[in-house]
C-alpha cells in the first residue's frame, strides 16, 4: 500500500515537474526576437538588429505580455503594422507581466540604438531614469496603452485607451435608445479600485447626472467574474425585483453571470425583453450574446492602435507636427434591429472580422 | 428559565446565536424600510424553482460549508489548516473542463465536440483533488512538515498547474448536462443538494465507526495516540485525503455554476473562508476534539454576512469592514475570556440572590 502510494506521489510530483518546465516553451515561440532580458537572449536580439538595413525604420517595442485575448489581439496588431513589407524593422519584447524584464528591454533598446521605442509599461511608476536614459541617447519614446507615473515632457507622446470614454459612450448610447424613457438602473461593477471599473463608473455616471429620469438603484462589485456577477444579480433580483429596466455590467463575464441569474428568476433581458443590458469589454463570446440580442449595447475597449503609432512615427521621420497625447476610439456594438449613431450594429460578417 | 441556561451552555449555542443574530439584522431593517417584517426569510416558488434570500444562502455557501467538512476533520488531526484547498478546487474545475473540451479547446456546446464523456471529466477532476489532498497529506503526516508550509507549495502551484492545462484561457462546457451541478436539480439549487449529501455522508461515518475518536485523540496527542496503538500517520494522511475530495467536489460545484473554468478565480480565497467558518464554529484551531455541524454553522454564518451586506446595498468599497466587524464581534463573544465573565457574572448572582 505504502509503495504504491509513494509511486503515486513521485509521479504527481514529475507529472507537476514537468508541466512547469513546459510553461516557459509557449511564451519563448510567442516572442521569438524577444531578449527576454537575459544576458544569453541579449545578444542574438542585437543580432537581429543590427543588419537592419538603412533604409527600414527601426522600433523597438516594449510590450506587457500576453495575459489576455485582448493583448494577444494588441500585438498582433503591432506586428502586422510595423512588418518589414512596411518599410520597419520591429524588436518586439513580451515581458511577460514582469516589471524588470521591461525595463532591462527598454534598456536594450537603447543600447541597440533603435530607431524609436514604444513601451506599454506594465507598472504606471518607476521610469523616470529609464526613460532620461533615452533621452539623452536621443530617441522618441512613445507610451502605449497605459500611462507613466513622469513628467510628460520626459517621454515624446502618448497614445492609448480612456475607459472614462468608455463609460460614457454606453451612458450616450442608452440616452439616444430610451430617448427621455424612464430608467432604472443597476450596476455590476468591475473590481474595487481597478482602473477600467473607476473610468467605467465616472463616465456611465457623468451622463447619469444630465439626465433626471434615470436612477441608478444601486452598485455593486461583482470582481470581474461571473460567479461575481450571477451572485450580485441575485440579490438585485430579490431587492429590486420589477423595478429596474436596465443592467450595466463592467465586463462581460460579470453579464453572463448576470444573464443566468435573471434566466434562473424567470426575467427576459435584450432585445425583446424587459431589462436592457449594457456590457464591456466586446470579446468574442460578447459579442456572440450582442449579435443574439441577448446583450443590448456591448462597448469595446480598442486593442487596434498600431496605426495610430505608425502615423506618429512618419510625422516624426518627416519633422512634421505630431500629436502628443492621442486617445484611441473606443466603439460600441448593438443587438441587430437598434440603429444608433453612437454605435455599429451587429452583423455575423462584423463578428467574423473581429481580430480577437 | 432552567431550561434556557441549559440552552445556553450547550456547545452549538453560540454559534446558532451568532447566525440568527446576523439573519434578524435583516429584520431590523425591513421593518425600518417599510417592508414586511420578515421579507428577508420569505421562500416562494418562481419560474419553478425555489427563490428567496434563504435559498441564496443555502445555495451560495454550499461550497464553503463542503470545503469546512474536509478542513475540521485537518484542523482536528494536526493542530493545522490545509490553506491548498482554494487552489485545489481550481485544479478540479480546470482538469474537469480540459477533460471535456479537450486540450486547446476553448469552448463546447454540443455532445459531439466533447473530447469525453461529463462523467470523466468530473472524475478526474475529483481524482485530481484527492492526488493533491494525498501530496498534503504525505508532507504532514510522513514528512512532519508544518501544515501551513506544506499545504502552502499547493496553495500557489495548484493554481498555477491549471492554468497551464487550461492554456491560460477560461475553458467553457456550454452542456446541460455538466449545468446542472451547479443549477438546479427539480426545484431545488443543486450545490444545496450536493452540500447535503457530503453533510450526511460524512456524519454518518463519523457516528457509526470509530473514526471521529481516533481523529480526535490523535490531535489531542499524536504520540499518545500511537502508544495506544493508532496509526497516527496514516491518520492524518486520511484526513488530507478527505479534504482534498470535498475541495473536488467544490470545485466541480464552482465549475457547473459558470460552465467554465475560470482558473483564475474559481476558489479564490475561499480557503480563508473554510477556516474562518471552522472557527466561527467554536472549533479550536489548536486542534483535538472538533463539533461538525458547528463549522457547518460557521460555513453559512459567513454567507448570511455576504448575503446580508448584498441585501442592504452596503457599498462594496466599505463591505470588508463590516464583515470584518461582525466576525470579530462573532469570535470574541465565543473567547474563553468573556464566556468565563459571564459564568463569573451569573454565579456571582445567583449567590447575591441566596444571600437576600
Amino acid at each position: 500500500m505504502k509503495k504504491i502510494l509513494s509511486v503515486l506521489l513521485a509521479l504527481t510530483m514529475v507529472l507537476a515537474l514537468a508541466a512547469c518546465g513546459g510553461s516557459s516553451a509557449p511564451a519563448a515561440t510567442q516572442a521569438p526576437a524577444a531578449p527576454a532580458a537575459t544576458e544569453a537572449a541579449a545578444p542574438a536580439a542585437t543580432e537581429a538588429a543590427a543588419p537592419a538595413e538603412d533604409s527600414k525604420i527601426v522600433v523597438g517595442f516594449a510590450q506587457v505580455g500576453h495575459e489576455s485575448d485582448w493583448r494577444t489581439a494588441n500585438t498582433k496588431n503591432y506586428q502586422d503594422v510595423f512588418s518589414a513589407e512596411n518599410g520597419y524593422d520591429l524588436v518586439f519584447v513580451d515581458c511577460d507581466n514582469d516589471n524588470a524584464v521591461q525595463i532591462e528591454a527598454v534598456r536594450t533598446s537603447i543600447q541597440q540604438g533603435v530607431d524609436y521605442i514604444i513601451l506599454a509599461p506594465i507598472q504606471s511608476a518607476g521610469w523616470e531614469s529609464v526613460l532620461q536614459e533615452a533621452k539623452d541617447a536621443g530617441i522618441p519614446v512613445i507610451v502605449a496603452d497605459r500611462q507613466v507615473d513622469a513628467d510628460p515632457s520626459m517621454y515624446d507622446a502618448f497614445l492609448g485607451t480612456d475607459t472614462s470614454v468608455e463609460g460614457k459612450l454606453a451612458g450616450d448610447w442608452l440616452a439616444e435608445y430610451l430617448n427621455g424613457a424612464e430608467a432604472n438602473i443597476l450596476v455590476i461593477e468591475g473590481s474595487v479600485g481597478s482602473s477600467a471599473a473607476i473610468g467605467r463608473t465616472n463616465g456611465f455616471n457623468a451622463v447619469a447626472a444630465e439626465h433626471p429620469e434615470w436612477t441608478i438603484l444601486d452598485s455593486q462589485s461583482g470582481d470581474f467574474t461571473q460567479t461575481g456577477g450571477q451572485e450580485v444579480m441575485e440579490s438585485f433580483i430579490k431587492s429590486y425585483n420589477g423595478k429596474f429596466n436596465v443592467v450595466v455590467c463592467q465586463n462581460d463575464n460579470e453579464a453572463y453571470g448576470a444573464m443566468d441569474a435573471m434566466d434562473a428568476a424567470g426575467i427576459t433581458y435584450g432585445v425583446d425583453g424587459d431589462v436592457i443590458i449594457i456590457s464591456y469589454d466586446a470579446t468574442h463570446d460578447g459579442l456572440k450574446y450582442t449579435l443574439e440580442g441577448k446583450i443590448n449595447c456591448n462597448v469595446e475597449c480598442n486593442p487596434i492602435q498600431a496605426a495610430y503609432v505608425e502615423k506618429i512615427i512618419q510625422q516624426m521621420e518627416a519633422g512634421e507636427e505630431f500629436a502628443t497625447y492621442t486617445l484611441v476610439e473606443d466603439q460600441a456594438f448593438v443587438a441587430p434591429g437598434i440603429e444608433s449613431a453612437y454605435a455599429t450594429t451587429m452583423t455575423q460578417e462584423v463578428l467574423d472580422g473581429r481580430a480577437y | 428559565m432552567n431550561n434556557l441556561k441549559a440552552l445556553t451552555k450547550k456547545q452549538l449555542f453560540l454559534p446558532i446565536f451568532s447566525m440568527i443574530l446576523v439573519m434578524l439584522v435583516n429584520v431590523l431593517f425591513d421593518i425600518a424600510d417599510g417592508n414586511n417584517a420578515f421579507d428577508f426569510f420569505s421562500v416562494s416558488m418562481k419560474g419553478g424553482v425555489l427563490y428567496g434570500r434563504i435559498v441564496d444562502i443555502l445555495n451560495r455557501g454550499s461550497e464553503v460549508a463542503i470545503l469546512a467538512l474536509g478542513m475540521t476533520l485537518v484542523v482536528s488531526c494536526s493542530a493545522g489548516t490545509d490553506i491548498s484547498v482554494g487552489s485545489v478546487m481550481s485544479l478540479a474545475g480546470g482538469v474537469c473542463c480540459v477533460i471535456i473540451a479537450g486540450f486547446g479547446v476553448t469552448s463546447v456546446s454540443t455532445a459531439a465536440e466533447l473530447a469525453h464523456p461529463i462523467w470523466m471529466g468530473i472524475a478526474c477532476g475529483i481524482g485530481a483533488a484527492i492526488l493533491a489532498g494525498i501530496f498534503n497529506g504525505f508532507l504532514v503526516a510522513y514528512m512532519k512538515i508544518q501544515p501551513m508550509v506544506a499545504t502552502l507549495i499547493l496553495w500557489s502551484a495548484a493554481r498555477a498547474l491549471a492554468l497551464l492545462i487550461c492554456n491560460n484561457m477560461i475553458v467553457y462546457v456550454r452542456m446541460d448536462e455538466f449545468k446542472v451541478f451547479g443549477s438546479f436539480l427539480g426545484p431545488i439549487p443543486t450545490p444545496i443538494l450536493i452540500a447535503a449529501v457530503c453533510i450526511a455522508v460524512l456524519a454518518l461515518v463519523l457516528k457509526f465507526t470509530a473514526l471521529g475518536t481516533y481523529i480526535q485523540s490523535v490531535g489531542i496527542n499524536k504520540r499518545s495516540s500511537r502508544i495506544a496503538g493508532f496509526n497516527s500517520a496514516q491518520i492524518i494522511l486520511m484526513c488530507y485525503t478527505i479534504c482534498g475530495l470535498f475541495a473536488g467536489i467544490a470545485g466541480i460545484v464552482n465549475t457547473s455554476r459558470i460552465y467554465s473554468a475560470d482558473t483564475n478565480n474559481i476558489g479564490l480565497t475561499m480557503e480563508m473562508d473554510a477556516i474562518l467558518a471552522v472557527a466561527l464554529g467554536g472549533n479550536s484551531l489548536g486542534g483535538g476534539k472538533f463539533n461538525l455541524a458547528g463549522s457547518i454553522i460557521g460555513a453559512y454564518t459567513i454567507q448570511a454576512i455576504t448575503t446580508t451586506l448584498l441585501a442592504r446595498g452596503v457599498s462594496t468599497a466599505q463591505a470588508p469592514v463590516f464583515k470584518a466587524v461582525i466576525i470579530i464581534l462573532i469570535v470574541v463573544i465565543q473567547a474563553p475570556p468573556v464566556k468565563a465573565y459571564f459564568k463569573r457574572r451569573s454565579a456571582a448572582k445567583a449567590a447575591a440572590k441566596e444571600a437576600v
